[in-house]
C-alpha cells in the first residue's frame, strides 16, 4: 500500500493532508493523589491541499503547537485520524511510516536549538540523505548543492559550522535540511519569531518562492497575524484546543465570525500611527488547558456571549463553503441574514 | 517640556578578547519629561547598551565616553552610591521577561512590598497596604487574595504585571521597559501596551521604550529613535517617521514589514549583514548595505537637527550636509523606494 500513496495525491484538488477528530491529551499528576489531563487539542478538523499554505493561529496554549508536533508524527494522538494523501498515517506500515515521514518535514523557531553546533552546513543538510541512502554519496553531494542554491545559501558556506552564520543563515540551513527528502508538506513552528524584522522579510519571501516553485504545501504556526495575513492561503484559529474559526485568509481578516478572531485581529499592533489599535480589549486570559470552560470554551472571555455559550459547545455553522466558525452568535446572526433575505426574495416574487 | 536625560555624544565600547567591540558610537539624543520614547532598532544595534549605561549596570568590561545627564548630572562622572541611589529615586526598569525579574520562591505581593519598603522608610503594613494598591493598579485582579502566590501560578502577562507594579513602587520619573510586550501573546500585549499608556498619562513618567516590533512602538509612542549598528541614525515624532521616513536605513525597515497592500508581492529585503562591531567599518556603518552609497560616506555623517524635532544622520539629506558645511545634492533627497535595496544575501 505504500507504493500506491505516491500516486494518490496526483489527483487534482484531493487534500493531501486531513486531519479528522484529532484528540490530544497529556497526562499530569496534581498534588498526591489527584491526576487529570491536559487537553491540548481537543476534536480538530483540518485539511490541506497540496501547494496551500494553511496557517494556525492563537495565543500560548490554544493548541497549535501540539496540532503541528501530530502532524509531522513527533506526537502520537490519543485519539482522531491523519490522513496524508488518503492513507491513514496510524495504519500504515512500518515503511509507509517511513515514507511518511519524508514526505512531511517540520521546520522550527530557533535553528540554534535545530542544527547540531558542531556539524558544518553541509552535513547537516546531507543528513537526511545518507538516513535514507537516497542516490549515490556522488549524487548526495550535488544534491546538497542543489539545495544549498535553492534556499540561496553561497556555497563557499558549505564548511561552516552555525555559529558561523548569521540567523537569517541558519534558518536557511534548517529549511534546506527540511527539503532535502523532497517533502510535500512543511509544518513551520514560528519559523521567523526569533528573527529580525529585515532577517524575517527574507525567510517569509524564501518560503513563498519555494511554495510557488516546488509547489509545496506549508502548515505555518504563527502568533504575529501580519505575517500570516503576508504568506496564507487559508488560516485556522484555534482556542483552548479548538478551531473556532477557518477560512480564506481574506475573509478571515475583513470579515471575521467569530469574536475571538476579531479580537486578535483588533490587537495586532500596526506600524502606522494613524490606525491605533482597536480600544476593545480582549479582557483576561486563556484559561487552563486542565479544565476548560463549560459550553464555548471561549465564553468567559467573550464580549458577546449569551447564556446558551456557557452551556452548549458551538457546533462549526458554515457562513459559505471554505468559511466556517464555531459560534452560537455568530450562527444566530448568520440565521437571521437568511431568513431576511429569503423574506426578501418571497416578497420580491409575490 | 525639558529635558530629563540627555545622551551627550555617548559611546560604549566592550573590552573583548578579540579586541574592542564598539556598540554605541557617538549618541546624542534628549529624552523630554513626559514623553513616551521609543527606541527602535535589530539586534545588536545598541539600545539596549544605551539602557543598561542610563541605569549604569554596564558589565565591568565596558568603557564610556561622552556624557549622560540625568536632570543636569553626569551620571558616568557620578560614583557607584550616587548613581545607586539616584537609580533607586528616579529611574525604574521593566525586562522583557518577568521571570528573571521576579524570585521565584516568594509571593508576589511580598516582592512589591519590599520594593516599597528599599526606596521608603515605612512599616511592613504600611508597605503592605501600598504594594496592595499598586498590584490594583496593574490590573492585578483579587490582588489581596493573589498576595501570596508565587510568580509560577501567575501567566506571562500578570507576571509583567507585577514587575510593573513593583517598578511603580519609587514613583520614578524615567521608565526604562526594554522589550516588555515581546515574550506576551498579541491580545495580552495589547493589555500591557495599554496599561503603560495610562500609567504614562496619569503619572506623567519619561518612558524609554526599546523595541525590535515597529507596530508597539507606533502604538504608544511620541517620539522614536532609530538605531543601526551602534549608531543613531534618525529621530522622529513618531507620526512622521512612518510618514516621513528620511535615512534609508528606517525606510528599509519599514518596508521590510509585511503589511496589508503588500500581500502576495515580495517583501522587500536588506541585502548584506550587520557589519562585525569588533572591526566597524569607518563612516555610516549602514553604507555597504546602503542602495545610495557615496564617496563621502566613509566620514560618519554628523546627527544634525532639523527642524524642531527631527535628528537625522545621512549624507544623502540636506540637515546633515548643512551641519557639516557642504551644500544639498542636486537632486536630493527622495531615492526612489521603489528600487530594492541591494540582493538578498
Amino acid at each position: 500500500m505504500t507504493d500506491q500513496a505516491s500516486t494518490v495525491n496526483d489527483h487534482d484538488g484531493a487534500p493531501l493532508l486531513e486531519v479528522e477528530g484529532l484528540v490530544k491529551r497529556f497526562p499530569i499528576r496534581r498534588g498526591l493523589f489527584g491526576s487529570g489531563s491536559v487537553h491540548a487539542v481537543e476534536g480538530v478538523d483540518l485539511h490541506i491541499r497540496p501547494g496551500e499554505v494553511l496557517s494556525l493561529v492563537g495565543e500560548s496554549g490554544s493548541g497549535k503547537s501540539t496540532l503541528g508536533a501530530c502532524v509531522t508524527g513527533m506526537s502520537k494522538p490519543t485519539a482522531g485520524r491523519i490522513r496524508f494523501a488518503g492513507e491513514d498515517v496510524a495504519l500504515a506500515s512500518r515503511r509507509g511510516r517511513a515514507q511518511f515521514r519524508r514526505r512531511v518535514q517540520p521546520v522550527f523557531q530557533d535553528p540554534r536549538s535545530s542544527l547540531d553546533p558542531r556539524w558544518p552546513i553541509e552535513r547537516t543538510i546531507r543528513e537526511p540523505l545518507d538516513a535514507y541512502r537516497v542516490g549515490s554519496p556522488a549524487d548526495r553531494t550535488a544534491r546538497v548543492a542543489e539545495l544549498m542554491d535553492l534556499v540561496g545559501l553561497p556555497r563557499h558556506l558549505s564548511a561552516r559550522q552555525p555559529r558561523q552564520l548569521s540567523r537569517g543563515q541558519q534558518q536557511r540551513v534548517a529549511i534546506a535540511a527540511a527539503l532535502a527528502l523532497g517533502p510535500e508538506l512543511l509544518v513551520a513552528d514560528e519559523p521567523v519569531s526569533a528573527l529580525d524584522v529585515s532577517v524575517q522579510a527574507q525567510i517569509l519571501n524564501l518560503l513563498d518562492e519555494l511554495r510557488n516553485r516546488l509547489k509545496l504545501a506549508l502548515l505555518f504556526i504563527a502568533h504575529d497575524l501580519s505575517v500570516v495575513e503576508h504568506l496564507s492561503d487559508r488560516v485556522a484559529v484555534m482556542y483552548l484546543g479548538r478551531i473556532v474559526e477557518t477560512g480564506p485568509v481574506e475573509r478571515i481578516f475583513a470579515s471575521p465570525e467569530h469574536p475571538y478572531t476579531r479580537a486578535l485581529i483588533d490587537a495586532i499592533p500596526h506600524a502606522d500611527p494613524g490606525r491605533k489599535m482597536s480600544r476593545i480589549r480582549l479582557t483576561g486570559e486563556i484559561p487552563s488547558p486542565v479544565n476548560p470552560p463549560s459550553g464555548c470554551r471561549f465564553h468567559p472571555r467573550c464580549p458577546v456571549a449569551i447564556e446558551q455559550c456557557r452551556t452548549v459547545d458551538p457546533p462549526q455553522t458554515h457562513f459559505d463553503q471554505t468559511h466556517s466558525a464555531a459560534c452560537h452568535v455568530a450562527a444566530a446572526g448568520l440565521a437571521q441574514r437568511t431568513s431576511t433575505i429569503s423574506a426578501l426574495s418571497k416578497g420580491a416574487t409575490s | 517640556m525639558s529635558a530629563l536625560v540627555e545622551f551627550r555624544d555617548v559611546g560604549v565600547d566592550y573590552a573583548r578578547r578579540g579586541g574592542i567591540v564598539s556598540a554605541v558610537q557617538n549618541v546624542s539624543l534628549t529624552l523630554e519629561e513626559n514623553e513616551t520614547f521609543g527606541l527602535v532598532g535589530e539586534s545588536g544595534c545598541g539600545k539596549t547598551t544605551l539602557s543598561m549605561a542610563l541605569m549604569g549596570l554596564l558589565p565591568a568590561s565596558a568603557r564610556v565616553t561622552g556624557q549622560l545627564m540625568f536632570r543636569g548630572e553626569d551620571l558616568f562622572a557620578m560614583s557607584e552610591s550616587e548613581h545607586r541611589r539616584l537609580r533607586g529615586d528616579e529611574v525604574s526598569m521593566v525586562f522583557q521577561d518577568p521571570a528573571t525579574s521576579l524570585d521565584a520562591t516568594f509571593g508576589i505581593g511580598y516582592q512589591v512590598a519590599e520594593t516599597v519598603r528599599a526606596h521608603r522608610q515605612v512599616s511592613r503594613r504600611e508597605s503592605k497596604a501600598r504594594a496592595l494598591e499598586l498590584l490594583r493598579e496593574v490590573g492585578i485582579p483579587a490582588a489581596e487574595s493573589r498576595y501570596s502566590d508565587p510568580p509560577h501560578r501567575l501567566s506571562g502577562g500578570m507576571r509583567q504585571r507585577v514587575v510593573m507594579a513593583a517598578a511603580l513602587a519609587n514613583d520614578p520619573s524615567l521608565l526604562l521597559a526594554d522589550e516588555p510586550t515581546t515574550a506576551l501573546d498579541v491580545t495580552i500585549q495589547a493589555q500591557v501596551l495599554d496599561l503603560l499608556a495610562a500609567l504614562q498619562r496619569k503619572h506623567g513618567t519619561t518612558i524609554l521604550l526599546i523595541a525590535h516590533d515597529l507596530g508597539v512602538v507606533a502604538q504608544i509612542c511620541d517620539r522614536v529613535g532609530v538605531m543601526y549598528a551602534g549608531q543613531l541614525v534618525e529621530v522622529a515624532p513618531v507620526g512622521e517617521l512612518f510618514a516621513a521616513p528620511r535615512h534609508p536605513y528606517t525606510r528599509a525597515l519599514l518596508d521590510a514589514l509585511p503589511s496589508r497592500g503588500r500581500r502576495g508581492r515580495a517583501l522587500r529585503v536588506i541585502g548584506g549583514q550587520v557589519p562585525d562591531l569588533s572591526h566597524p567599518p569607518a563612516g555610516c556603518r549602514f553604507a555597504d548595505r546602503c542602495p545610495h552609497r557615496m564617496d563621502v560616506c566613509a566620514t560618519v555623517p554628523p546627527l544634525a537637527t532639523s527642524g524642531a524635532e527631527r535628528q537625522i544622520a545621512c549624507w544623502l539629506d540636506p540637515a546633515t550636509r548643512a551641519t557639516a558645511g557642504l551644500a544639498p545634492l542636486p537632486d536630493s533627497p527622495t531615492p526612489n523606494p521603489a528600487v530594492p535595496v541591494g540582493d538578498p544575501s
